[in-house]
């Protein structure tokens, strides 16, 4: 059986399992509905937020009516159109940084996992200290200081979110390598990168997928949060910033309700999806999850000694 | 959920791995992984220590600017204000400023540099002073580390009753609608945004309940007796709370239920089961107590997280804590006071974090052995 096949198998076999889940197929849906919009936001959008109109104070927060579906928020804009673009940066900032946390806390985890030693104890010695660092302070001052640019905060919340998958790969790799047939394909000669390519990275690619998918719906809050205390890209319309905007430029006593739910429930849809794919697969993917010793409805009964069996020989 | 080694569980905020690696722990006893937890702490403190100093020193401009509004200032002024803030010395040996080196400041005195009194200050508990409220950074501080203490404190204790109960039943009536709703509760809960579940408490309870939502006290107001103060600050405290109770809640729920299900996979359950034991005790004398483990460290592991929940709430409702006090001194660009809250949070949170591996020596029985 060629590579090939055997990937297409595996993917049988989990299509099969997955398909039958309705969270995950929820998760994967909400997930691409969101993607859709993102990617056709120019044609979806009744109106273009990003260019320049003239304003009049009555159009300022004005309520949802037939031309502005979903009213109008700070500056007068459609919050409709805004909210269909600013779809786009909180995706974009949730697949960069989760993809930089993929490579970086994958390569760390493999290493420290397969090398060990002294090298092994250095990088998880790092590890601890990020996974202590409270994250949104230091991602606070990490932004204030280098700028509000896109990529410093996808710089920053990737290189903030990796420690947890470096952990995941390196306990999976540490318990792969002990494993009959790595020994064995040691005994005929492999070598470590071929040991690693071929026989480690095949068992632990599915849950680090499924981490992925996870930190994906974590980066998003990330962005978000940052946008929402003022730290995002201020050329950029997200959800956070739209948020930031509508909460400090009192949104809240003017009653302009439709400024801030919309924003807001964008960002939990499209956590949520991440959040119910990602568990989904990780339950697919690990097989510690799957025995369950209450779940089985049969009843157990002891048997008293007086009617079992005699002993032969009487 | 657990993976080879140690458990392992995901939860909100980049991450939370419950690293808890008892094989090494049982080869060297209990003195030996408390001294090697204390050393490690010491040694994150250290590392923070110097994030922390070389981060703030460079950044593009002169922070002695940065503490002056008026940009017609006299050169004067500015040299006044660097001695001030002790910005005249070189950062390090060789090196001022932007960190550019010059060989003439090798012949300083190596414990004349911002390094070391940064340092030396730190351990007299001088954290500098604010360029924006011209005072001490570690005064401003101190009034503001308790208002988040009371926060976290009253979400916490509800988070943890209400979660581990609800996360105990889901886990035990597994793929039930029981469990399903429950799920897709804490799921969601989990997926709310921190700060927009605040706003639409803030908007909620201030019209539909009337309740106060800025601040920790009504402005003005002069209490006859200390009841009255704690009734009015309780008022405040009622709806930020509330809110993080809410989002912790899904959180704990989760880990309870990924714990419940470990758990019950079990072969001692099976036994327990086996003996004739009725679900009730299973869940209440075997499940429940080796549950509970990981929702234990969870809580103090967490707090890092919860710290970063806090900051935001605490802007929503200008609840005056640490996390608001970061956000006013980035936006105002007040460096020693995001230095100072920055480094107050941390290590707040790394010693939450050693708290909870000595506690774990005498939690977990695998710990024991010497």
């Amino acid at each position: 059986m060629n590579r090939f096949s055997r990937w297409r198998g595996g993917f049988k076999n989990f299509w099969r399992a997955f398909r039958h889940n309705r969270l995950g197929l929820l998760g994967l849906i909400m997930l691409a509905a969101a993607i859709v919009i993102a990617v056709f936001a120019p044609l979806i959008a009744p109106t273009d937020p990003y260019a320049r109109v003239r304003v009049k104070v009555e159009d300022i927060y004005a309520p949802p009516s037939a031309a502005h579906p979903f009213g109008t928020d700070d500056a007068g804009k459609d919050v409709l159109s805004a909210f269909i673009y600013g779809s786009r940066v909180s995706l974009i900032v949730g697949f960069a940084a989760s993809l930089i946390s993929l490579f970086v806390g994958g390569a760390v985890g493999l290493i420290a996992g397969f090398y060990g030693g002294r090298l092994g104890n250095f990088l998880m010695r790092i590890n601890d200290i990020f996974l202590v660092i409270p994250f949104l302070p230091l991602a606070i001052v990490l932004v204030a200081l280098l700028g509000q640019s896109l990529i410093n905060i996808i710089l920053v919340i990737g290189l903030l979110g990796w420690s947890s998958t470096a952990r995941l790969v390196r306990s999976q790799v540490l318990s792969v390598k002990e494993r009959q047939f790595v020994t064995r394909a040691r005994a005929i000669g492999a070598g470590n990168l071929h040991i690693i390519w071929h026989h480690i990275l095949p068992l632990v690619l599915p849950l680090l997928l499924a981490n992925t998918v996870l930190i994906i719906s974590l980066s998003i809050l990330a962005e978000s949060s940052l946008a929402f205390l003022g730290l995002g890209d201020p050329t950029v319309i997200s959800w956070g910033s739209m948020l930031n905007f509508a909460f400090t430029r009192s949104a809240m006593s003017a009653g302009a309700w439709w400024a801030l739910v919309l924003p807001g429930l964008g960002i939990v849809w499209v956590v949520l999806a991440c959040t119910l794919l990602g568990n989904v697969l990780e339950e697919i993917f690990n097989p510690r999850l799957k025995a369950h010793h209450l779940s089985s409805t049969d009843k157990m009964v002891a048997i008293p000694n007086e009617i079992q069996p005699a002993p032969s020989g009487k | 959920m657990s993976l080879g080694e140690g458990e392992y569980l995901v939860v909100r905020g980049g991450a939370l791995a419950l690293a808890l690696s008892s094989k090494g722990n049982m080869n060297m006893g209990r003195r030996g992984y408390v001294l090697r937890k204390v050393a490690g702490s010491l040694l994150t403190i250290f590392i923070v220590l110097l994030i922390n100093f070389f981060l703030f020193r460079v950044i593009p401009g002169d922070p002695a600017k940065a503490g002056l509004k008026d940009p017609r200032v006299r050169p004067e002024m500015i040299e006044a204000q660097r001695i001030r803030f002790g910005l005249d010395k070189p950062v390090i040996n060789c090196f001022k400023g932007q960190m550019v080196f010059e060989a003439s400041l090798c012949a300083v005195n190596p414990f004349d540099t911002q390094l070391f009194i940064y340092i030396g200050n730190l351990f007299k508990g001088d954290l500098g002073i604010s360029y924006d409220q011209k005072r001490p950074v570690a005064d401003i501080l101190r009034e503001r580390i308790g208002n988040t203490v009371i926060l976290l404190l009253g979400a916490e204790l509800f988070a943890i009753i209400l979660g581990s109960l609800l996360g105990l039943v889901a886990g035990w009536k597994r793929k039930t609608r029981l469990d399903t709703s429950a799920l897709i509760f804490s799921l969601t809960a989990w997926s709310l945004p921190t700060f927009w579940l605040g706003i639409l408490m803030f908007m909620l309870g201030s019209s539909a309940f009337g309740l106060p939502v800025n601040g920790m006290r009504t402005t003005g107001l002069t209490y006859a007796n200390f009841g009255e103060e704690l009734a009015d600050v309780a008022r405040h405290w009622l709806l930020p709370s509330l809110t993080y109770a809410i989002v912790l809640l899904g959180q704990y729920m989760i880990v309870m239920r990924a714990s419940v299900l470990e758990v019950l996979s079990e072969d001692y359950i099976l036994t327990a089961k086996a003996k004739g034991l009725t679900n009730f005790q299973i869940l209440k004398d075997h499940a429940l107590k080796n549950a509970m483990l990981p929702m234990v460290t969870l809580v103090l592991l967490n707090l890092g997280f919860t710290v970063s929940g806090a900051v935001e709430l605490e802007r929503v409702f200008s609840w005056p804590g640490v996390g608001l006090a970061i956000v006013e001194a980035v936006a105002r660009k007040d460096y020693p006071v995001l230095q100072g809250a920055f480094l107050v949070v941390t290590i707040s949170v790394i010693f939450a974090n050693l708290l909870m591996d000595l506690l774990y020596t005498y939690l977990d029985p695998r710990v024991k052995a010497e």
